[in-house]
């Protein structure tokens, strides 16, 4: 009971925030930067479903990801099909190439199914680059339109903002309400060990499988909203790199949590805005960053900071009981 | 049969420098049990390494070799030594994040030396292209076969032959159980680094004079050989060497017969057919137990 209270109390806080931040906020740069937090934050949300909580990397969901944009953006402009019939479209693909890629590759383990999926990353960028005549190859795709729902138009910046941030509340929600499930806990269970989580009866392959393909789901989800808010798509936003961002920020932010999903998307979104001021030492910057999280915090943020305040409270007690 | 000829003939050479990054990675792999994502762009330090070395500062070749694999090989040191070495909790997931912010830094500090530009490099020699059958061997070929079949019998007898070459070799099976006999296992696991990252820069020194160089060159070459390296079998030299050879030798038929567009994802669909079909690699039986 409490902690469905304290859930639904968490809900409508994020729902105050967002309401809030985008009344407050009306510079468009501001507006555009947050949107960009809300898909990356999708994007996190995913795949840590699948790796904090089934323990199970993947180094090629940027391919998902391409798949939701390249979808709704050949089938909306090309096809001139409304963008909202394209959402499914784009999510059942997702879904189907995430169940037959999933089958041989989640049978693999550690590296080697991070080596798999790595693989198959490999091959969808490869394909959204050389299959010219659909994805208008490596010069990219162009003159994807906005979403509008009748009258309400998402083409300003504000309104996107809403769309895309409930959106995300809507995906913490479920993840929430699947951690907080049966499945769930035989998801951890895969996590801490598989052979255990087998001995007890679960059919630790189609789990794996059903996780997969949710965020293969979610991706392509953020892929769609990606599409519509940019206009334009190139392979470039979805090579191996972006598979690598989207575990960094899984990482970086802390395994296993929701809000460490939120965290690192944010920072992994804000930080290249504000490296932009180094211009050219960019990259070496967020490279040292990167490295110097992962030294420090290996448990990513969250842990490290929630570790730190209670390492803190700990000494401040110690002091009070030994003043007494 | 000509053309057939000048499509073996350009995958042996991009076959062998893939086999040599490959070597690289299963060097690594075997003693620390880390696949270094950085690797690549160790490989492109050893190509830009050779251009400022060689081709600006003038310096003969053999000596620019030298001093370029091992300038390479002190950035593996304190590679291993700052970033690998300093992890409190080496989970690999953490260990290849680190690796690949590795990569990006490198990549960061070789635009700001390099620059965006990319450079080129002559060959090693002006020998006329061999004639076989018609179809053309280039001299840099002939220079890229010798120089990876030297290192890598170099290397096995390295392993097969001298003290410290079996002490890696131990501390590969079980580094507690070498450390029991005596072997200063963590120092193996450094000198697997230096040896690992020096390879990368002796494939990237040999592949300078037939690619254009550049600060992003890496990625690319790097997971190619990753390819390799899981193709022949990972953590085997022989296995490293087939794998590198028959990776490139396909990428250049597939280029000759079919189009030039499938040519990076001949690697990836090899690499998921090996990892379903026989995750051990071709070499080794199937046990994947290592991982």
């Amino acid at each position: 009971m409490t902690r469905i209270l304290r859930n639904r109390l968490l809900y409508i806080s994020i729902v105050l925030i967002i309401g809030l931040t985008g009344f407050v906020v009306k510079n468009s740069y501001y507006l555009q930067v947050l949107t960009f937090i809300g898909i990356n934050t999708l994007l996190a949300l995913g795949l840590n479903m699948l790796m904090g909580y089934a323990g199970q990397i993947s180094l090629g969901h940027a391919a998902f990801y391409g798949i939701g944009a390249y979808t709704t953006g050949i089938l909306s402009v090309t096809y001139n099909l409304s963008p909202w019939l394209s959402l499914p479209c784009a999510i059942f693909l997702s879904v189907l190439v995430a169940f037959i890629v999933g089958v041989p590759t989640l049978k693999l383990s550690g590296y080697y199914l991070g080596m798999g999926t790595l693989g198959f990353g490999m091959i969808a960028f490869i394909v959204f680059r050389e299959w010219d005549d659909m994805t208008g190859g490596a010069s990219g795709f162009v003159g994807i339109p906005s979403l509008n729902i009748g009258p309400l138009s998402f083409a300003s910046e504000q309104n996107y903002f809403y769309l895309v941030w409930s959106v995300v509340l809507m995906i913490i929600i479920m993840c929430q309400r699947i951690i907080d499930s049966r499945m769930g806990r035989a998801l951890r269970s895969i996590h801490d060990s598989e052979n255990a989580a087998k001995a007890v009866g679960i059919n630790t392959m189609n789990l794996k499988l059903q996780i997969f393909i949710f965020s293969a789901a979610v991706s392509a989800l953020a892929g769609f909203l990606y599409a519509h808010f940019v206009s334009f798509i190139s392979p470039g936003s979805f090579d191996f790199l972006m598979s690598v961002r989207m575990v960094t920020m899984v990482v970086i932010g802390g395994m296993a949590s929701i809000w460490g999903a939120l965290l690192g998307a944010s920072l992994l979104t804000l930080l290249p805005e504000w490296l932009h001021a180094f211009s050219d030492f960019e990259m070496v910057v967020y490279g040292l960053i990167m490295m110097v999280v992962m030294i420090l915090l290996p448990q990513g943020l969250t842990r490290g900071i929630l570790d730190f305040c209670e390492n803190a409270r700990e000494r401040y007690a110690g002091t009070d009981h030994f003043k007494d | 049969m000509q053309e057939f000829l000048q499509y073996l003939f350009s995958g042996m050479t991009n076959g062998a420098i893939y086999a040599v990054i490959a070597v690289g990675f299963s060097m690594l792999y075997n003693s620390t049990d880390l696949i270094n994502f950085a690797h690549g762009e160790f490989v492109m330090l050893g190509a830009l390494g050779l251009v400022t070395l060689w081709k600006t500062a003038g310096l003969p070749l053999p000596a620019a070799f030298i001093l370029t694999v091992m300038g390479v090989a002190g950035a593996g040191l304190l590679f291993e030594r700052l970033a690998i070495r300093t992890v409190s909790k080496p989970h690999p997931i953490v260990l290849v994040i680190i690796t690949v912010g590795a990569s990006i830094f490198l990549r960061g500090i070789a635009m700001l030396v390099w620059g965006k530009d990319s450079h080129s490099v002559p060959p090693f020699s002006q020998h006329n292209p061999i004639d076989i059958m018609g179809a053309k061997l280039l001299a840099q070929s002939v220079w890229i076969f010798c120089i990876v079949l030297s290192v890598v019998i170099l290397l096995w007898f390295f392993y097969q032959k001298s003290l410290t070459g079996k002490a890696m070799q131990a501390t590969a099976i079980s580094k507690r159980a070498a450390w029991l006999t005596g072997i200063p296992a963590e120092k193996m696991v450094l000198l697997a680094f230096i040896m690992s990252t020096g390879m990368g820069a002796v494939a990237g020194i040999i592949i300078a004079p037939v690619t254009m160089c550049s600060y992003d060159m890496g990625t690319m070459l790097g997971l190619k050989g990753f390819c390799a390296a899981m193709l022949g079998g990972i953590g085997s030299l022989w296995g490293a060497l087939i794998g590198g050879f028959l990776l490139g030798i396909l990428e250049a038929l597939g280029v000759g017969f079919f189009s030039s567009a499938i040519k990076d994802a001949i690697a990836f669909v090899l690499l998921l057919l090996i990892l379903y079909f026989r995750p051990g690699g071709i070499i080794k039986s199937t046990d994947a137990s290592r991982f």
